[in-house]
């Protein structure tokens, strides 16, 4: 359907019909971003001995978020006196456009996918490139020196692991012979690229909680060394709008894990009956967790260490994957 | 033409991982620092000035608030100098309580600092996990003494109350619940390989370099000095006890992470043969004056705190009140070593070394 709308000529109805996607997907991310900071500290509190939101909106704190942002809402808006206030307001606005316009090229089922872009693997990295911008630009438009080490740390830290990132995505290209998300699920249909591609998908794993700035590589934002990093000026919603763009990219990462390695809406073997999209939210849910259970466990990796485990391990290591699946795919196909 | 400048950061006095108001004023260039300067003093009250003008009972509540963390130890001190100059001989049960309180109160302390140290680190979760246990020990100390925190229990010549019913077979069923669970705080946390790396050969200095600045605790320990008052000057009953002087040859931030883990494991020996030996019945407090007059003349008297050597030195002129108190506190002197640790570090480590030294504001600043 939205395949044809793209191609039609363009018309009022046709923008109204974007128009109205657009928002129903907006909502449906910001559903997803409302819930899954609630589900990260229900998790969070089962892991920690504790009970998470139980308050607001009956015993699970099914209205913890809304209230909190709400809350945020309420706040007052400061910016510092000496401040770049232009950029100061900017930043977070460039740091989370992009992450709506990734999502977008995610398949959720074979039909539901917003943009399918013949380069979409492409499209996701280069766009999501972009936030560590909004970081930056944030952290040096506060005028406050933490916040300028935890913007520095930022774009080093995106510059080291975006790279082993695509690196390790190299050896799927290989495989699947398309940079669509659509064909790489497709080409997974007789064995997920989790196990075809362990040494990819660990990489990628690594580098992806990098790109993420989560735990234990939230060096940007390392709340004991550098109180809250590139943020700490910013309260009230546009922190918030920096909240957001986490963890919607914390949705987008976990779709793109789930595309990649774990077959999409792919099911398992005899279980065809249950739709993809249930395969896909518990595929989703499943890499989610992982995600929620790294930032419980890990300490924070010192900043000098994350750089050298970036160019000196990760890239490495991806390269010889792709060589090693290179290598492995002409000798496969000679015989 | 390029040019770079110094930064001058302000780290604290409202920093989350300067445990307190702790202020470190660090040059840096880039990220390596070159000079650091700690500013102190804004916990200050003045706590052996406030003595001069209270009797000695009464300063007891002040210096549960010293080291906070510890209080027991605190209040053990100024005790011991009392009943050193007034030659008390303190009952056997008595003596019991107070080393099982120390004890308790010691793996207490290295729990708040394991936690928090771990924070500091960047994990989350270890401090939830010590703060359990902490709670169990928090709850037997307040049942022996009323409070939570600032226990004001030790008397001079006794203690303020006797165990209730019962207490005692609380503290022997905790002993072996807290080796289970120090086997998963090395499961979580010690194999870890990013803690490894973050701990391991940061802030190292030699056995001189602690002689010199007098550090003590697990601060000296960690470089292989085995120097444990408990053991080289046993004050009250520990010659009864059989333990080790736990010692580490590093002399970095791991060295002192592994010295007090284990330290933890001794002291539980210790609580463990206190409660086997303690004696059923028994007086708890020692006849002493109604008014607690300390003879003309002087005391030193130091022991074993969690953080350190803690010392109490009382000249008194044989009023009810001292003439001059003055309390060796470790974490002061711990604390004077840190800007040599810190120049030429990565700014990065700051947080890494600060917090291995185990300060707590309170007795930095007196």
């Amino acid at each position: 359907m939205i395949q044809d709308l793209l191609y039609s000529s363009p018309s009022l109805a046709n923008f109204g019909i974007f128009f109205l996607l657009a928002t129903v997907f907006l909502f449906v991310i910001l559903g997803f971003v409302t819930y899954a900071i609630l589900a990260e500290r229900k998790v969070m509190g089962f892991m920690q001995l504790r009970h998470g939101p139980n308050q607001v909106g009956g015993r699970w704190g099914l209205l913890q978020t809304v209230a909190d942002v709400l809350k945020l809402l309420l706040k007052e808006d400061t910016i510092p006196k000496l401040a770049d206030r232009p950029l100061f307001i900017l930043a977070p606005a460039i740091a989370f456009a992009p992450a709506f316009m990734v999502v977008a090229t995610i398949p959720f089922t074979d039909s539901l996918q917003f943009a399918d872009i013949g380069v979409g693997l492409l499209y996701y990295i280069a766009v999501s490139g972009l936030t560590t911008i909004g970081i930056v630009t944030g952290s040096w438009a506060s005028n406050n020196k933490y916040s300028l080490l935890g913007g520095m740390r930022a774009a080093a830290q995106m510059i080291s692991y975006e790279i082993p990132l695509v690196m390790s995505v190299l050896g799927i290209i290989l495989l699947s012979g398309s940079l669509n998300l659509n064909e790489i699920v497709e080409a997974q249909k007789d064995g997920w690229f989790i196990i075809l591609q362990p040494i990819a998908f660990i990489v990628f794993l690594i580098a992806s909680v990098a790109e993420l700035n989560r735990a234990p590589f939230d060096l940007p934002e390392a709340e004991s060394e550098l109180v809250a990093g590139f943020h700490v000026e910013y309260s009230g919603f546009r922190w918030a709008f920096f909240m957001l763009a986490e963890y919607v990219y914390f949705f987008a990462m976990a779709s793109l894990i789930t595309v990649l390695f774990l077959g999409g809406w792919l099911p398992l073997p005899f279980l065809g009956f249950i739709p993809g999209a249930v395969w896909f939210a518990l595929k989703f849910s499943v890499v989610v967790f992982l995600l929620i259970w790294f930032r419980v466990t890990f300490p924070r990796v010192r900043a000098d260490q994350l750089m050298e485990f970036g160019w000196k391990v990760l890239l490495p290591v991806a390269l010889a994957n792709i060589f090693l699946t290179a290598l492995l795919k002409e000798l496969l196909n000679a015989f | 033409m390029i040019r770079t400048e110094e930064m001058l950061l302000n780290v604290g006095p409202q920093h989350p991982s300067t445990h307190g108001v702790f202020r470190l004023v660090v040059k840096i260039d880039g990220e390596i620092i070159t000079e650091a300067k700690p500013v102190i003093g804004y916990l200050h009250r003045g706590t052996e000035k406030l003595a001069e003008n209270l009797q000695y009972t009464q300063i007891i509540p002040y210096t549960d608030r010293m080291d906070y963390i510890s209080s027991m130890t605190n209040n053990y001190v100024i005790c011991h100098a009392v009943e050193t100059m007034m030659g008390i001989q303190v009952p056997d049960r008595a003596e019991y309580l107070r080393v099982l309180a120390m004890e308790l109160n010691r793996v207490a302390s290295h729990l708040v600092w394991w936690g928090t140290y771990l924070l500091d680190i960047g994990a989350v979760s270890p401090f939830l996990y010590a703060f359990r246990e902490r709670e169990m020990i928090i709850n037997l100390l307040n049942e022996l003494s009323g409070a939570r925190l600032t226990f004001n229990y030790m008397r001079v010549g006794g203690v303020k109350w006797d165990a209730p019913e019962g207490w005692i077979e609380k503290v022997a069923e905790f002993v072996p619940y807290m080796r289970e669970q120090l086997k998963g705080y090395h499961q979580l946390v010690t194999g870890n390989e990013i803690f490894i790396n973050r701990v391991k050969g940061v802030g190292r200095y030699t056995k001189e370099d602690a002689l010199q600045y007098s550090l003590s605790g697990a601060n000296a320990r960690c470089t292989g000095i085995k120097w444990d008052l408990r053991k080289d000057e046993p004050y009250s009953i520990y010659d009864r006890f059989d333990f080790d002087v736990i010692s580490r040859e590093g002399g970095d931030a791991w060295a002192r992470y592994e010295c007090r883990l284990a330290e933890i494991e001794e002291s539980l020996k210790i609580i463990e043969q206190a409660v086997e030996q303690f004696p059923r019945a028994g007086e708890i407090m020692a006849k002493v004056p109604k008014i607690i007059k300390a003879p003309k003349g002087e005391a030193f008297v130091r022991i074993e705190s969690p953080r350190g050597e803690i010392g109490c030195y009382i000249a008194s002129d044989g009023k009810k009140e001292p003439y001059r108190l003055k309390f060796r506190r470790p974490s002061f002197y711990n604390l004077q070593i840190l800007p040599k640790l810190l120049v030429g570090e990565n700014i990065a480590n700051l947080i890494a070394i600060l917090g291995a030294i185990d300060i707590v504001l309170g007795e930095v600043d007196g």
